[in-house]
């Protein structure tokens, strides 16, 4: 084929994706920055004039204490699913290749189901009188008056078992590509398998370890559901905030300022492992991509 | 060597812990007991008002018409998308891998806003529409990077015969190329569908009035309706319905791996 018709042909196949997610998603995440520095209109609406007044008003002290909220349930959501997916992984990366297969679908099965189903489900065993607590009383492990519901445990509880997953499936990926002999080496040496587990197994997935971090703490930042329905009053976090400005308060600008924190708080940690997947090659990342079952619905998330 | 038995007990753990909120709601559903704490005898009661709940079947309509058009914009972008990043390794690609990329790991609430922000500027209503467009959006990047996986195995000398024997590229592509790799994009289109049938968080912030969807009616029974046990039955509903829909695009998945000849 022609050099120019190549180039044709390849503009004509990329043009549909690439209009459709420039209109439809860049456009619009830049949007949410300019719209920060407009003002809101009194029907809700966006002003025309520029300022930095919604800005200068997030030096509120209420903001940083819900940010700094997010940060560390978001942390403790990704050490909480990183330490349970490491065993998991290991487990399943030492199966054989049938049981493999069998176990990751058995892990990612869950997780494209409603994001607001699992939740609710979760609202239903911890409820009062719900299964969960049912349970507890019947082993003397609660007192009939504790809630288990509404409060920053209950968020945390959600958010590990909604992201798990996401840690699971790179830590697994990596696993996969593990030379288990190393770990048989090791022990021959003398190490003890815990040993042998933490000085050779994870520093040899560590690409998959990252990536799990990646992948838990990005959704976890930008959760809304989960402390929607079942965190309390004193456990706001950012995306309550975002849907408080944007529905029932109708300050856009306002929403767009603590969206624009929020994406800072995504893109930088993002944006560094853009930088460390470059040197990878291209389908070490869409392979990442995928065992991430690339699902966030959690974005849900 | 014995094996440490540690970390399979773990999985087995977590496996329980993944589904047992499932089961728990699944069992509830059939429950007599209204909040489930005990179990209180077998009942098809509540399935019976989800029946009767005009609203619920309005949403269902609802999230059908939306996932169908959002299912086929999202395979016809997706596919284009997949084709042209397996056959160039340019610039424009790498521009256009980011592009596909990025949705998917930004949180859904800042799609949901920065969506909404958007169509306030452009001043258009909020609608099935807007719900259409959105959903459209998240699908395309998953259906692109299934179609592309497929294509990963797909045996490029299959054309080459094609071209040999006097096809044309067009040709070549929609007798050859198409029907192999139909089973990846059915498989990535019915991830989009279940995709946008439990879409929640997008959903909500460019619905407008009268455009609920079955997430969406959840959300607000769980909100402001005390019908707990009828949520359950939706919401088994539901799951059920991803299940057989994430099996289906397993299966496609497969059948294209046994059929693609093997390389080398």
């Amino acid at each position: 084929m022609p050099m120019r018709n190549r180039r044709w042909t390849e503009w004509a196949l990329s043009a549909p994706s690439v209009f459709w997610l420039t209109i439809f998603f860049v456009i619009p995440t830049l949007l949410v920055v300019a719209i920060s520095f407009h003002s809101a209109s009194p029907d809700g609406g966006i002003g025309k004039e520029w300022t930095l007044q919604t800005w200068r008003h997030l030096s509120n002290p209420n903001y940083p204490a819900i940010v700094w909220r997010t940060l560390w349930i978001s942390a403790a959501t990704t050490a909480g699913c990183v330490v349970l997916a490491l065993p998991c992984a290991f487990a399943i990366a030492r199966m054989q290749k049938k049981w493999r297969a069998v176990m990751a679908g058995l892990i990612m099965l869950p997780f494209w189901t409603s994001f607001v189903v699992r939740v609710f489900a979760w609202r239903l065993l911890l409820h009062p009188e719900g299964f969960l607590k049912h349970l507890l009383l019947s082993l003397n492990l609660a007192e009939p008056d504790s809630q288990l519901l509404y409060n920053s445990g209950a968020i945390l509880l959600v958010s590990i078992y909604s992201f798990l997953p996401f840690a699971i499936m790179p830590i697994y990926a990596a696993a996969e590509k593990f030379d288990f002999s190393l770990l048989e080496a090791a022990r021959d040496l003398g190490a003890k398998s815990f040993l042998a587990f933490r000085k050779i197994f994870i520093p040899g997935i560590r690409r998959g370890v990252i990536s799990a971090t990646l992948m838990v703490f990005i959704p976890s930042v930008g959760s809304y559901v989960i402390p929607d329905l079942v965190g309390g009053k004193n456990s706001e976090l950012i995306g309550n905030k975002i849907y408080q400005r944007t529905f029932p308060d109708r300050n856009l600008p306002h929403a767009s300022a603590l969206s624009a924190i929020m994406a800072i708080g995504v893109l930088l940690p993002l944006g560094a492992v853009a930088l460390f997947l470059k040197r990878q090659d291209r389908n070490e990342a869409l392979r990442i991509a995928e065992s991430n079952g690339v699902k966030q619905r959690g974005g849900a998330v | 060597m014995k094996r440490n038995p540690f970390p399979l007990i773990v999985l087995f753990l977590v496996l329980g812990f993944l589904y047992l909120p499932i089961i728990v709601l699944t069992a509830n559903s059939f429950n007599l007991s209204r909040f489930g704490g005990t179990w209180e005898g077998f009942t098809l009661n509540w399935y019976q008002q989800l029946i009767q709940d005009n609203q619920v079947w309005v949403a269902f309509v609802n999230s059908l018409l939306i996932a169908a058009g959002a299912t086929l914009a999202s395979c016809v972008l997706g596919t284009t998308a997949a084709l042209a990043l397996h056959k160039w390794n340019t610039r424009l690609q790498n521009v256009h891998y980011g592009l596909i990329y990025t949705p998917l790991v930004v949180p859904e609430i800042l799609m949901g806003i920065s969506l909404l922000l958007t169509f306030t500027a452009i001043g258009m209503d909020c609608g099935l529409h807007t719900i259409f467009l959105a959903h459209t959006t998240f699908c395309v990047s998953y259906v692109t990077m299934t179609v592309l996986s497929r294509l990963q195995d797909f045996d490029d000398s299959l054309i080459e015969a094609a071209r040999d024997l006097g096809a044309n590229a067009w040709v070549s592509f929609l007798k050859v190329q198409l029907p192999l790799l139909l089973p990846g994009i059915i498989s990535g289109g019915l991830l989009a569908f279940t995709l946008s049938i439990d879409d929640f968080v997008i959903t909500f912030f460019v619905a407008g009035p009268g455009s609920s969807t079955l997430p969406l009616m959840i959300y607000s029974m769980i909100k402001h309706s005390p019908k707990l046990p009828v949520i359950n039955c939706l919401s088994t509903v539901m799951l059920l319905l991803t299940f057989v829909l994430v099996l289906a695009s397993r299966a496609f998945q497969n059948i294209k791996q046994q059929k693609t000849p093997q390389r080398g």
